[in-house]
């Protein structure tokens, strides 16, 4: 088995825009539940929003790109308003359900085949990326070095999707750095002493969780560019992986879900190699290629259980906060 | 009744159950509260006086906290309207009834765990224009603001014995700490009446003294005070005005000397023994009189099967 390929695809890995959409997803469920204390099980759905948002309007209206951005931006807004309205006045718990529901209606919506016209059914888009590569500004070539060299379009969709976690995390941390951040922080710790004192809650936790929303929208694209859309993909283990991520790195914090999508993404791609490498060169008998895919979400679950068993933060969380029972 | 004091300054006539005061900040008329088929707060008619410290007293369950939750929006009546200086606040929500300067603070502490005690406080702040999710991004609009109600929230810390402790996060305080904590972050916004539930609840013996040569300070500095207490000294030393409630109604009110001598008052915390005299209550037997009510209890649930 070639070892060397095996960690030079992962090693891609932490560059590649699928890890860039997973860190702007957990930048966003990070000022859900790290800094607002809004439990959103449905991030996959705001996830699908965004990429339907954005390859709808592109193939049938011929949107321009950053008209589309604009239409994906504004469905997840819109998807945020439907989900917070009824539920932010309710206890936390209520929002996990209501989340979690609405994001496989999401799923079950885009997939039936009543709207195969409009989302492609169960086999979703593809072939509307053509807008985004014709402004690609990049020459035709190979750019960087080792395991990330890329052509001119595959550097072009990680500069921007980069650059998205890049402005998401600035944002955040402005924010939180604010007033308006304490606000949302004591919101997290008890709503109703930060009512007591005579801010508007409601207000507070719908704008926290639009600007998740919009956050888990530009994932969705992100994760959509390179590829095709496949409502397959925006089912409850993608949410659960972007959670993971996110507890991986730490909850309320800036470095946290860009560096616990990194280690994510890089594990999951790793972990496969070795186990198909090791099943080709028949080290491993017991196990077929396809069971070792389940196998490795296995490997990954034990690795997460002991990461949080023996540190709980998160890898940049501060563990002092931890140690209070609030 | 004592029939000894009639009138009072505060009062606007005659002294009683939920008479008239000369400048009254809060008007409550007929405000119902009920739990299934226990009616928690019954409140006929009651008027707060301004510029007063004011004492709402009673026995455990006598609806003292239930009826803080409503006045302050935390909570729905059933019926009833009542209004602060003059504006109906009958169905507005918390947040707005304490921008209005009706600022309460909760029996059991509510402080913000995970943040620091300075953070705590600063929150306690209003017009802070940083707080909009838009100005919040550019730190010139509102550094200035926060300077200025930093510079409050230490000096009043410094009041409350817990500057040392700013940086500190509040869940790592003491209950009675965070009693304090929570006073003084309601006073960051320099409320017109402030509302205290068991203020002084496990806060030491020295420390209360201080406190209660603060809270007349607040009278002094114009705002009015109501407070549920059941520390009777604490009761007696501080307030203008006494206000006792028993099984969700007022049953009396008057100065605390009078109140506390009113046989509705002794009725209303010893029930049972009211034809006690207070002197002889060693006589009467716990356990037995316990015993006597479970087994009434007991026939009773009987009887509803
Ligand atoms: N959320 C609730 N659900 C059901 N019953 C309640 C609720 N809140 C209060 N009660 C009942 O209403 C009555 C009044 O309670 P309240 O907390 O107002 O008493 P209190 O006068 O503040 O007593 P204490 O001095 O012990 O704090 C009690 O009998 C209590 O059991
Ligand atoms: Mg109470």
């Amino acid at each position: 088995m070639d070892w060397g390929q095996i960690l030079d695809t992962a090693a891609g890995e932490l560059l590649s825009p699928v890890t860039a959409a997973y860190a702007l997803a957990a930048i966003g469920i990070g000022v859900h539940f790290g800094y607002a204390g809004l439990l959103n099980f449905g991030q996959a759905g705001f996830m699908a929003i965004g990429a339907y948002g954005f390859v709808v309007p592109t193939l049938l209206f011929d949107f321009p790109v950053w008209a589309a951005f604009l239409t994906s931006i504004a469905a997840s807004v819109l998807f945020a308003f439907l989900l917070g309205i009824p539920t932010l006045r309710l206890r936390a718990d209520y929002l996990a359900i209501v989340t979690i529901a609405s994001a496989e209606i999401v799923r079950y919506v885009v997939s039936t085949t009543g709207l195969t016209d409009v989302t492609g059914g169960a086999a979703g888009l593809s072939g509307f990326n053509g807008s985004f590569t014709a402004l690609n500004p990049f020459a035709d070539g190979i750019y960087g070095f080792g395991p990330w060299t890329f052509t001119a379009n595959q550097l072009w969709i990680r500069v921007v999707g980069w650059s998205l976690v890049a402005i998401a995390s600035v944002l955040v941390y402005l924010l939180m750095r604010s007033p308006w951040g304490r606000v949302v922080k004591g919101i997290r710790e008890d709503e109703d002493a930060v009512r007591s004192l005579g801010k508007n809650v409601y207000a507070y936790k719908m704008q926290a969780l639009v600007l998740g929303g919009v956050f888990g929208s530009l994932a969705g694209v992100i994760y959509v560019l390179p590829r095709a859309v496949q409502p397959a993909n925006y089912g409850t283990t993608l949410t659960f992986f972007i959670w993971t991520m996110l507890l991986l790195g730490g909850a309320a914090t800036i470095w946290g879900p860009i560096v616990g999508a990194m280690i994510f993404a890089t594990l999951l791609t790793l972990s496969d190699g070795i186990l198909r490498g090791l099943i080709s060169a028949d080290i491993i008998t017991f196990i077929s290629g396809t069971q070792a895919g389940q196998i490795r979400f296995m490997i990954i679950g034990a690795v997460l259980m002991l990461l949080v068993i023996f540190r709980p933060q998160g890898i940049f969380g501060n563990k002092k906060e931890l140690s209070f029972n609030v | 009744m004592s029939d000894t004091i009639v009138t009072h300054p505060l009062v606007d006539g005659a002294v009683g159950p939920g008479c008239k005061k000369v400048d009254p900040i809060v008007v409550a008329d007929g405000v119902t509260r009920t739990f299934g088929g226990l009616t928690a707060v019954d409140v006929a008619h009651v008027e707060i006086p301004r510029h007063a410290i004011t004492a709402l007293i009673g026995p455990n369950g006598a609806g003292k906290t239930t009826f803080f939750n409503l006045l302050t929006g935390f909570d729905k009546p059933n019926t009833g309207e009542w209004s602060f200086e003059g504006h109906s606040l009958a169905r507005v929500p918390a947040f707005r009834v304490s921008r209005k300067g009706m600022v309460r603070t909760f029996q059991l502490t509510k402080s913000l765990g995970r943040l620091s005690v300075l953070q705590n406080m600063l929150l306690g702040a209003t017009k802070q224009p940083g707080e909009n999710l838009f100005t919040a991004l550019i730190k010139p609009l509102w550094s200035k603001r926060e300077q200025a109600i930093t510079a409050k929230a230490e000096e009043l810390l410094a009041r409350f014995k817990l500057l040392e402790k700013s940086e500190d996060y509040a869940a790592s305080l003491s209950g009675g700490q965070r009693k304090l904590l929570e006073m003084a972050r309601a006073l960051m916004s320099d409320p017109v009446l402030i509302m205290l539930d068991e203020p002084m609840a496990g806060v030491n013996p020295a420390l209360t003294q201080s406190l209660l040569g603060h809270i007349k300070q607040l009278k002094s500095e114009g705002m009015s005070v109501l407070f549920v207490e059941h520390d009777m000294h604490m009761v007696r030393h501080i307030s203008d005005w006494v206000i006792v409630m028993a099984e969700g109604k007022v049953v009396a009110e008057g100065p605390p000397d009078q109140v506390m001598n009113d046989p509705a008052v002794i009725d209303a915390y010893l029930g049972a023994h009211h034809d006690t005299d207070l002197g002889d209550m060693t006589g009467a037997n716990p356990v037995i009189e316990a015993k006597e009510v479970a087994a009434q209890h007991a026939a009773k649930k009987e009887g509803a099967i």
